[in-house]
């Protein structure tokens, strides 16, 4: 088409675009043609839109965890009120890290997976109670298969709740409040697993593990755990970058007159932090910057 | 007399590395590589590194530091009692971390102009002036020489602790660490450190800080080194203050045959002679003269 403009050069560039819109055109076809048949092999290769540490805590008569609300597009902070830690069910707690669709993906599923074994009441492995320990072990099977196409789940993962016991014929069971005992398990992207007193994902493996392997006891109160936590999540935020001081914790434990596994997930809530050292406040000896030259 | 003349515009400050040989460099590896039938590949001697944990402080009375003591080649570690906290002055320490022959070598060249200084101003040094010897340096070399510093001294402005990074930057702090165990150090120190310590509450605080890093980091070990620097003058230098991981209990453990130690007199002597060294008086001296 020819625009009623004397200017040559505005002609050629109408003549441009006419072009190089046919030309987009004729390539998103034929891609469009082509990506349906390699439509079913995408592959998670990085990701995207992430949540930084989560960090557990085996206390006595239960399991913490503590994670922050923050989902950072690489360094942006895309969302400050994210829920990064579940309860499924009154079973069990899960909160991961890293890839936020993934972790979405998962939570559907071990929630339908749930909903059925609890429905039907058949578990696998002979099991008669959903624990987070069996948790544990599937999420393992499905992250080292997902794993092995090439495919993963971009997720960093700590399952928290109670533990499997054998009954007296030698079948696993979540067992009762005498035998069972809190249980923190963690599945990396790979499907490595790890389960013991003091767990934590991404940055907090660097941070908050050596705080929380020098404060460990058998019988820490849940008041000690929480403040632990909140210590933890604390210096997380003052020296992760992508970090916030919203968090919220989550909590299960045994009922005392039931025996029955509770879960609880705390509102989120802002940590209190100090910025009124007198160091920070005042320049030393009236030097500029940092004395140096 | 041409090439001597000195204008304003010549500089008179050395130049950093020259990089003229790293082709060369490269291509004497590669081609030993192809040469070589052997399934193991050669390659360029690695530089010791320090892995490490290195803090320092600040508190009421002076600054401490501490360290850990293990050097590592590679994944191996190569040293289990290494020294990482430098002299540089009679008030002032510096903690190393990063290649082990940069550190010392950095820490050793500022320490000998510090002292060419004081003899030519006849006053203590500033920490400051070891800050802007040391930050120039570095920068002079764009980082290649891998020196990552705590520097902490007393001087006439006060206790102070500065973080020097390889490529020259520095900022001054009331508590630093660095080094691959640094993570764990500053977690430590971010949950603990508040003004006003007293010297006995920031011993304990550097211990464990430097414990943390010993602990959970694979590239620091062994045993920590402290070093107190008080407003007073007074220098207190604690070698191997803590040693958490002694292995003399497991080595005594050990049981040996008796057949590695053996006694006076196992062995019989079948036979001996004696012939004693000619003395002077049974030796005719003879006078040579001089040609």
């Amino acid at each position: 088409m020819r625009l009623t403009s004397k200017n040559k050069s505005s002609s050629l560039a109408t003549t441009c675009i006419t072009v190089t819109l046919f030309v987009t055109i004729m390539a998103s076809l034929i891609q469009a043609t082509t990506a349906s048949s390699s439509f079913h092999r995408e592959h998670t290769t990085r990701p995207m839109v992430t949540g930084t540490s989560v960090v557990g805590l085996v206390y006595n008569g239960g399991v913490l965890l503590a994670a922050d609300t923050l989902l950072s597009y690489g360094s942006m902070a895309k969302s400050q009120n994210a829920e990064r830690i579940k309860a499924i069910g009154n079973s069990f707690v899960v909160g991961a890290s890293g890839e936020y669709s993934d972790y979405m993906k998962l939570l559907r599923v071990l929630e339908d997976k749930h909903l059925s074994e609890t429905r039907t009441g058949i578990i696998e492995d002979g099991q008669t109670e959903v624990t987070a320990e069996s948790t544990w072990n599937y999420l393992r099977m499905l992250f080292y298969s997902k794993r092995n196409k090439m495919n993963p789940y971009w997720n960093e993962v700590l399952v928290a709740g109670f533990g499997n016991v054998k009954d007296a014929a030698g079948a696993t069971t979540g067992g009762d409040g005498e035998t069972s005992k809190p249980f923190l398990g963690m599945v990396d992207k790979i499907g490595t697993t790890v389960s013991g007193n003091t767990l934590a994902t991404g940055f907090g493996a660097w941070l908050a593990l050596p705080l929380l392997r020098e404060k460990w006891r058998p019988d820490l109160t849940e008041g000690e755990a929480r403040a632990l936590l909140e210590d933890c999540m604390r210096v997380l935020f003052l020296r992760d970058c992508r970090a916030s001081p919203r968090i919220q914790l989550a909590k299960v434990t045994r009922d005392v007159t039931t025996g029955s596994v509770v879960t609880a997930v705390s509102d989120p809530y802002i940590l209190e932090t100090q910025w009124d050292s007198a160091e920070f406040m005042r320049p030393v000896a009236g030097l500029e910057g940092d004395g140096g030259w | 007399m041409s090439e001597q003349t000195q204008n304003i515009f010549s500089s008179t400050v050395p130049s950093g590395f020259s990089f003229a040989n790293t082709h060369r460099n490269a291509n004497l590896v590669s081609a030993a590589n192809a040469a070589s039938n052997k399934s193991s590949t050669v390659r360029l001697a690695q530089a010791k590194k320090t892995g490490t944990t290195i803090v320092g402080m600040v508190f009421a009375g002076g600054v401490i530091l501490g360290a850990d003591t293990r050097a590592t080649s590679g994944e191996e570690v190569a040293e289990k009692n290494c020294q990482k906290i430098h002299y540089l002055a009679p008030n002032m320490y510096c903690a190393g971390a990063g290649t082990a022959a940069d550190t010392d070598k950095t820490t050793e060249l500022i320490s000998s102009q510090l002292a060419l200084l004081r003899l030519d101003t006849h006053l203590p040094s500033r920490v400051v002036t070891a800050l802007t010897l040391l930050k120039r340096m570095l920068f002079r070399y764009q980082g290649h020489v891998s020196a990552a510093l705590i520097l902490g001294g007393v001087d006439i402005q006060g206790p102070h602790v500065y973080h020097i990074y390889p490529h020259g930057s520095t900022s001054k702090l009331s508590y630093a660490t660095m080094g691959s165990g640094s993570v764990a150090a500053m977690s430590v120190f971010e949950t603990s450190w508040r003004d006003g310590l007293t010297e006995d509450e920031g011993i304990a605080m550097v211990k464990r800080a430097v414990s943390a890093g010993v602990f959970n980091d694979l590239g620091s070990g062994s045993n920590i080194d402290l070093c107190i620097i008080r407003t007073d003058g007074t220098v207190d230098y604690r070698r191997n203050e803590v040693k958490p991981n002694e292995i003399g209990p497991l080595r005594a453990m050990v049981q040996r045959s008796g057949r590695m130690t053996l006694a006076n007199g196992v062995t019989p002597i079948l036979h001996s002679s004696y012939s004693p060294h000619p003395t002077l008086a049974d030796v005719d001296v003879m006078e040579v003269e001089a040609s």
